[in-house]
C-alpha cells in the first residue's frame, strides 16, 4: 500500500493526470523536483525548521475531558491543528510547496481558496519568502469569509474574485488552473488539498502526514499503543489524508472520514462526493464526483466553505473502495450543534469544517465501548466562521 | 478511409490550407447549430468541431465558457451532440469532430460513446484534458471503429512528448499556439510557429494550429508547416452577438469567407 500511487499517479483506479497538454511538462518536472526534495535531508531540515519555528509545531494532542464526559463514553482526544499559525492545518502543505517552488526557481505563487484558510496560509508563507501571490476565490466565498479576504490583502496577496459557475471553490480552482496554463513558466500553483493531477494528491498528503506522525508519537506517550478510531472531516480531504496515512497499515485503527451532508443527502444540497457521488474526472484526477446523468459537475452545498467542493481526493476514493476507511456524512445542522458544543464545553471554537468531524462523535460514541480511544483532527479554528455561524444558528433555531 | 484523412489529402494536392471551425453545440440552440454547420460547410470550412458544453471548461477562455454556459442552460448533453452529428451527417460530407472534456465521455461509458459516435458518422474526437498518458483506451477503441483521437501538442511539450504523441496520432495534430486558454488574440506569438516547426520535423501528419486565431492575416503569415488553422472563439463570439437565426448564419458565413 505504501507504494501507491503508481507511476502514473493512480491509487487503485483513482487519480491520474487529466490536464491539458500545456501543463504536462510542468507536472512531470514538479514530480521530479518533489521526489528529489523528499529524499534530500537539507529539504527535510529546512521544512522541519519552519514547521517548528514559524507554524508552532508540534501541535498538542489534547484530551477533551469535558467533551468525553458529555458524550459519556470513549475517551476523546483532539489533534489541535487549529493551533497552527494562520489557524489550520493548511499551512503544513503551503510551507512545503513554497519551499519546493523556491527550489524550482518560481517567482510567483497562485492558489485557490474556499474558506480562505488555504489562501491565508499561502499568502503568509509567500510574503515571508518575498514571492508574488495571487489567490483565486469565489465571489460567494468572499462574502462568507470576509475576514479572510482582509487577511490575505493585508498579507500582500491579491485576491481575485471568481464570478463564473457557482462562485465557490470549484470555480476558483478552474480559474487557478487557467492562470497556471497561461503562466506555467514562472508560476507555481499550490493546490490546497489532496486533489488535482498527480503529483498533487500524494505530495499534499505527504506534507500533511506530519499530523498523523505527531499524533502517533503523542498518543503512544500518553496512552501507549494505538488509538481505536481516527475521525476527520473530508472536503478535498487533506487533513484526513495526512492524519490517516501513518496509520493505514495498522488495521486495528479505524479511519473515519466525515463529509458534509449539507441540508441532507437526499435533498441534493450536499457536498458528500464519496457518499452521494460516482466516479468522474474533475480538476485533473479521477475520483468520486458529484455530477448529473450527463457527466456535468453539480454544485456542492455546505455551510462550511472549506467542504463546499464536488470532488474528493483519489486516495480517499481508494481507501473507501478497499474498505480501509469508512466515510460518513453529517448535516449543516449537526455541524452547527457540534460547533456550539465544543465552544461551550472545552472553550475551543472549531472551524465549521472540523465541526463536521466533531458532530460525527454523537453517532459514533454511543455505538462503541467506553474503553476505546478516539482522536478527532481539529483541523482549524472557528474565528473565521463566527459571523456566518451566528446567522446560521439563529436561522436554524439553535 | 476516414473523412479527415481524405480531406487533408485533398487540401495537400490542391496546395491549400484548411479552415477548421469550432462551434459550441447548442448555443443559442441545437437547431441553429445544425443550420450553422451546414452554412459553414458551404462557406468553405474544411471541417467542423462540435464543442460539447461542460460545466468546468478549464482549457477555455471567457468566450467559450460563456457559450458553454448558455448551451448547458438549454440542457445540451454529449448524447444530444451525437444525435446532432447524425442529422448533420445525412446532410453533409465534410469531416465532423466533437471537442469534449473527458468527464462527459467517461460518464457516457467509453465503449458506448465510441459505438454511438461511430454510428452517428463522426470522424474524430478531441479531448483537451486527456493527455497522451491517459488516452490509450479511448484512442484504441476509436481506432477500431475508424475514428481518430486527435492529439494535442503545446509550446511547452518536450521533444520526447512530441515524438511519443506523433507516434500514436491519427488524423492530424492539434498544435496549441500559446500557453494559455482558448480566445482570440491580436498577434500570434512566436511559440506557435516554433511548435509547428518542431512537430513538422517529427511527422508528416497534417498539422492544425489553434488557439488565438481570428484574422485572415494571421493565417496568410503562417509558413508551410501548418496544413490547417482552427478558429473557435472568434466564431463563437459572432454567434453570441445574437439576432435571428438568419442573421447569425449570414454574419458567420461572411466572416469565414474572408479566410478563403
Amino acid at each position: 500500500m505504501s507504494s501507491l500511487p503508481d507511476q502514473k499517479g493512480y491509487f487503485g483506479s483513482y487519480g491520474g493526470r487529466y490536464v491539458p497538454e500545456t501543463l504536462m511538462t510542468a507536472l512531470l518536472e514538479l514530480e521530479q523536483d518533489y521526489i528529489e526534495c523528499r529524499e534530500d535531508p537539507d529539504f527535510a531540515r529546512e521544512l522541519h525548521y519552519y514547521l517548528q519555528q514559524y507554524c508552532g509545531r508540534p501541535t498538542p494532542l489534547y484530551y477533551a475531558e469535558r467533551l468525553t464526559e458529555i458524550l459519556g463514553g470513549a475517551k476523546i482526544y483532539l489533534k489541535r491543528e487549529d493551533l497552527n499559525h494562520t489557524g489550520a492545518h493548511k499551512i503544513n502543505n503551503t510551507l512545503g510547496q513554497v519551499l519546493l517552488a523556491r527550489r524550482m526557481g518560481k517567482k510567483r505563487i497562485i492558489a485557490e481558496t474556499g474558506a480562505g484558510q488555504h489562501g491565508v496560509a499561502t499568502a503568509s508563507v509567500a510574503t515571508m519568502f518575498g514571492l508574488q501571490c495571487d489567490i483565486y476565490m469565489g465571489e460567494e466565498d468572499m462574502q462568507r469569509q470576509e475576514l479572510n479576504v482582509f487577511r490575505m490583502n493585508l498579507l500582500g496577496a491579491r485576491v481575485i474574485p471568481v464570478t463564473s459557475g457557482s462562485k465557490t471553490l470549484k470555480d476558483a480552482t478552474n480559474e487557478a488552473l487557467r492562470d497556471w496554463v497561461t503562466n506555467v513558466n514562472d508560476t507555481h500553483y499550490i493546490i490546497g488539498s489532496v486533489v488535482g493531477p498527480h503529483p498533487y494528491p500524494v505530495m499534499v498528503r505527504d506534507f500533511q502526514r506530519v499530523i498523523g506522525e505527531e499524533t502517533r508519537d503523542q498518543f503512544r506517550q500518553v496512552e501507549g499503543g494505538l488509538p481505536d478510531y481516527l475521525v476527520a472531516c473530508v472536503g478535498g480531504g487533506s487533513n484526513a489524508a495526512g492524519f490517516f496515512h501513518p496509520f493505514v497499515e495498522d488495521e486495528t485503527v479505524k479511519l473515519i472520514g466525515v463529509e458534509a451532508a449539507g441540508k441532507g443527502l437526499d435533498t441534493g444540497f450536499h457536498a458528500a462526493s464519496l457518499s452521494g457521488g460516482r466516479p468522474g474526472v474533475l480538476h485533473g484526477n479521477l475520483s468520486y464526483l458529484l455530477q448529473d446523468q450527463a457527466g456535468q459537475v453539480t454544485v456542492a452545498h455546505s455551510i462550511s466553505a472549506g467542504l463546499d467542493y464536488p470532488g474528493v481526493g483519489p486516495e480517499h476514493a481508494y481507501l473507501k473502495d478497499i474498505c480501509r476507511a469508512s466515510y460518513a456524512a453529517v448535516t449543516d445542522r449537526d455541524a452547527l450543534r457540534a460547533f456550539t458544543l465544543l465552544a461551550e464545553c472545552e472553550g475551543i471554537i472549531p472551524a465549521l469544517e472540523s465541526a463536521h468531524a466533531l458532530a460525527y462523535l454523537e453517532q459514533l460514541i454511543p455505538t462503541i465501548s467506553t474503553d476505546k480511544k478516539v482522536i478527532v483532527c481539529l483541523s482549524g479554528r472557528g474565528d473565521k466562521d463566527v459571523a456566518s455561524a451566528s446567522k446560521a444558528l439563529e436561522e436554524a433555531g439553535l | 478511409m476516414n473523412r479527415i484523412d481524405v480531406k487533408f489529402n485533398k487540401l495537400r494536392t490542391e496546395g491549400k490550407k484548411g479552415i477548421i471551425v469550432y462551434v459550441t453545440a447548442g448555443d443559442p440552440d441545437l437547431e441553429t447549430t445544425e443550420e450553422l454547420v451546414c452554412r459553414l460547410a458551404e462557406s468553405g470550412a474544411a471541417m467542423v468541431e462540435l464543442g460539447v458544453p461542460f460545466s468546468d471548461p478549464v482549457a477555455d477562455g471567457p468566450v467559450i465558457q460563456a457559450a458553454a454556459g448558455r448551451a448547458l442552460k438549454n440542457g445540451v448533453t454529449l448524447k444530444d451532440v451525437l444525435e446532432l452529428t447524425s442529422r448533420l451527417r445525412s446532410r453533409l460530407d465534410i469531416p465532423l469532430l466533437v471537442m469534449t472534456y473527458y468527464n462527459p465521455v467517461y460518464s457516457f461509458g467509453l465503449e458506448s460513446f465510441v459505438h454511438t459516435a461511430s454510428k452517428s458518422g463522426l470522424d474524430g474526437v478531441i479531448v483537451p484534458d486527456l493527455p497522451l498518458e491517459e488516452s490509450e483506451a479511448l484512442s484504441e477503441m476509436l481506432q477500431k471503429w475508424g475514428l481518430h483521437l486527435i492529439q494535442l501538442l503545446a509550446p511547452t511539450s518536450s521533444p520526447g512528448r512530441i515524438k511519443a504523441a506523433v507516434k500514436n496520432a491519427g488524423g492530424f495534430i492539434y498544435c496549441v499556439s500559446v500557453s494559455g486558454v482558448t480566445g482570440a488574440r491580436t498577434d500570434l506569438p512566436a511559440s506557435g510557429y516554433e511548435l509547428l516547426t518542431r512537430v513538422r520535423s517529427e511527422t508528416d501528419l497534417p498539422l492544425a494550429l489553434g488557439f488565438g486565431i481570428s484574422r485572415p492575416e494571421q493565417v496568410s503569415s503562417l509558413g508551410d508547416e501548418a496544413d490547417a488553422v482552427i478558429i473557435g472563439s472568434a466564431i463563437v463570439r459572432l454567434v453570441e452577438e445574437g439576432g435571428c437565426r438568419d442573421e447569425i448564419l449570414k454574419r458567420v458565413a461572411s466572416y469565414l469567407k474572408k479566410f478563403n
